[in-house]
């Protein structure tokens, strides 16, 4: 079995704050990490590895220093990993980021089950593992919350795709693509040895010229959508905080406040 | 295989903006009932086009739909019912075509949909198909008159930061809409349209739909919940949760549960709210013994009022609440069952 996992360096957004002067990130100090939800995919990826054999490559679009994250996911057993870096690529909305992506696996050939986190934690999106789907032409599921049975011979894989209110049981022949949630599995740790694979690992850089991409269709060029202004979410207008009610008054106070909503 | 050809890629981009007319809505179905995200969508699609000055299409893909109607009194001017058995049940590959084949026939200028897990996952598609800008959960949505561009404002990195995204050159300008941040319109509309049938040939379905299972413990699910009492560590035991759910039941509101409480393995996965469960925004949220990490704020922070409940003064759910009660939960949250029952018992405060 062939996979591919797609993924995503991003800033640690739980450390991500914005300048109130410029309205822009403050990007300083604040540590780079793969993408939370990618590392489903990885772990998934090689649970089914483990079961029927067979080779994870991981790939990530990113600046020069997407690297790190590639080398994090050989530290957990990924078999090889691809940098997609060249400067045209830069901006890339999703449209540009999908057709990328798309392009690039296209040159690795052969594949079986492409896997991606459900989202990137920075841009919140989780419209790169569908638009890869699309371009390449093959089924998917997303938001996958259990792998139920891969069947090699039928060449089918069957499992839950989460909905609001549970989950779609669906079988997807192969090639196919999956989008990953965190319900899936439970991400391994590096092992010593994998992280010494991981510091020796050579990763190949693919580049514009690499891909059979056109400058029109990639990075900010190949891009449909435009951010044209940023700015911190307005405060919540403050609110009252009683720090030594009773409970007794406290549950009155909580009481008064649903009677004057009318849920009461 | 058949990939999208460059060439294909670049027909699509070779258009005038100035041709395209028109809002469409993508009228969600779930075993043939029309979902509440798509009468929120109809109200705000209606606010749009009067600024514009065009018409609301309701886009509905099924064969057995319930009250198909309900849409035009909802803020459609008319109802493109794509009626299809294929298309029963929500399937990405047959429903993206069939939307997707109608867009450069018919040029809409704006496409909208639910951010739900289908609509999410639906228009993604339909964007590449179309080569269209398609931007994800917006909760703003505005006009520039001048230009027709739609203004998409969503949150980013975290909830940190809120960008404005436009789509100049391409259409239609797609984006997916969170689910209750939107109003449906309070009086009904009074549309002189209708519902037009559309029959297509042939849907392409490599998916297999086996069945769905419906989580038990999602009575009240959490995405559509005006009310929703979420509990957290501060419960320190699963047996706990038994009170939030008590108080939950009293309310008619869904029970949420922060990270902590879901790691614990105390209540499933499908109750999480915050950044790696669902992001909420109900009408009224309350956070029993959350402490309010910002993954959890995230998911949350857009609710129209928040009460917390927490004994740490210095929680940072605090920071987000209307009412913040500095207490014990297991002194409080029973009070207020108790002051509830009486309430509703008396019905006088």
């Amino acid at each position: 079995m062939r996979f591919v996992v797609c993924i995503k360096q991003v800033p640690d957004t739980t450390e991500v704050r914005v300048d109130p002067e410029t309205n822009t990130l403050i990007r300083e100090g604040v540590p780079a990490i793969v993408n939370p939800f990618d590392l489903y995919a990885v772990e998934e990826a090689l649970i089914l590895k483990e079961k029927f054999g067979g080779e994870v490559t991981a790939i990530s679009m990113g600046p020069p220093q997407a690297e790190e994250a590639l080398r994090e996911v050989i530290s957990m057993g990924v078999d090889r990993a691809i940098l997609i870096s060249d400067k045209r690529f830069a901006g890339a909305d999703t449209w540009a980021t999908s057709h990328t992506l798309a392009a690039a696996i296209r040159k690795i050939g052969e594949f079986d089950i492409i896997l991606t986190g459900k989202q990137a934690a920075d841009g919140d999106t989780a419209q790169v593992g569908p638009g890869i789907a699309e371009f390449l032409n093959i089924p998917q599921a997303t938001f996958v919350r259990k792998v139920d049975e891969l069947d090699m011979e039928k060449r089918t894989i069957r499992l839950q795709s989460m909905w609001e209110e549970g989950a779609e049981i669906l079988e997807l022949p192969l090639p196919c693509l999956i989008t990953t949630v965190k319900e899936l599995n439970e991400p391994r740790l590096p092992s010593l040895r994998g992280k010494l694979t991981a510091k020796k690992a050579e990763i190949p850089v693919w580049g514009f010229d690499d891909l059979d991409v056109e400058e029109a269709q990639v990075g900010l060029a190949g891009s449909p959508t435009q951010v044209i202004k940023v700015f911190p979410p307005s405060p919540r207008t403050e609110g009252e905080l009683f720090a030594d009610a009773e409970p007794a008054e406290a549950a009155k106070i909580i009481a008064d406040k649903l009677t004057e909503k009318g849920l009461l | 295989m058949n990939a999208l050809s460059i060439e294909e890629v670049k027909r699509a981009t070779e258009i005038d903006p100035g041709e395209w007319r028109g809002i469409w809505v993508f009228a969600e179905q779930r075993r043939g009932e029309i979902q509440s995200s798509t009468y929120e969508l109809l109200g705000s699609a209606r606010e749009l086009a009067g600024k514009l000055d065009v018409p609301v299409t309701a886009i509905l893909l099924g064969n057995e739909v319930k009250e198909p109607g309900s849409l035009l009194s909802a803020g459609a001017d008319e109802v493109l019912f794509v009626k299809n058995a294929a298309l029963d049940h929500f399937g990405v590959e047959p429903y993206s075509k069939a939307i997707a084949d109608l867009i450069p026939e018919r040029k809409p200028e704006i496409v909208l949909g639910a951010a739900t897990f289908i609509g999410r996952s639906l228009l993604a598609r339909i964007a590449i198909k179309v080569h269209a800008g398609l931007t994800a959960d917006c909760t703003g949505l505005d006009v520039n008159t001048e230009k027709r561009l739609l203004l998409q404002t969503r949150p980013a990195f975290g909830g940190n930061i809120m960008a404005t995204i436009i789509c100049p050159e391409h259409r239609p300008q797609m984006a997916t809409v969170r689910p209750k941040v939107m109003k449906p319109l309070q009086e009904p509309y009074n549309s002189k349209g209708s519902i037009h049938e559309i029959s297509v040939d042939f849907l392409f379905n490599r998916v297999n739909f086996l069945e769905f299972v419906t989580d038990d413990t999602s009575q009240i699910n959490i995405a559509e919940a005006d009310i929703i009492v979420t509990g957290g560590r501060g419960l320190q035991d699963p047996k706990n949760f038994a009170i939030i759910e008590e108080l939950a039941g009293l309310l008619g509101s869904a029970v949420g549960a922060s990270r902590a409480a879901v790691d614990a393995g105390w209540i499933n996965y499908s109750h999480q709210v915050g950044q790696t469960g669902r992001t909420v925004s109900p009408k009224l949220y309350i956070a029993v013994g959350v402490s309010g990490a910002i993954q959890h704020l995230v998911g949350m922070q857009s609710s129209d009022y928040i009460i917390a409940v927490n004994k740490d003064p210095n929680a940072p759910i605090f920071k987000v609440a209307d009412i913040g009660i500095v207490g014990d939960l297991f002194e409080v949250v029973p009070k207020l069952i108790e002051e509830i029952k009486r309430r509703k018992g008396n019905n006088i405060p």
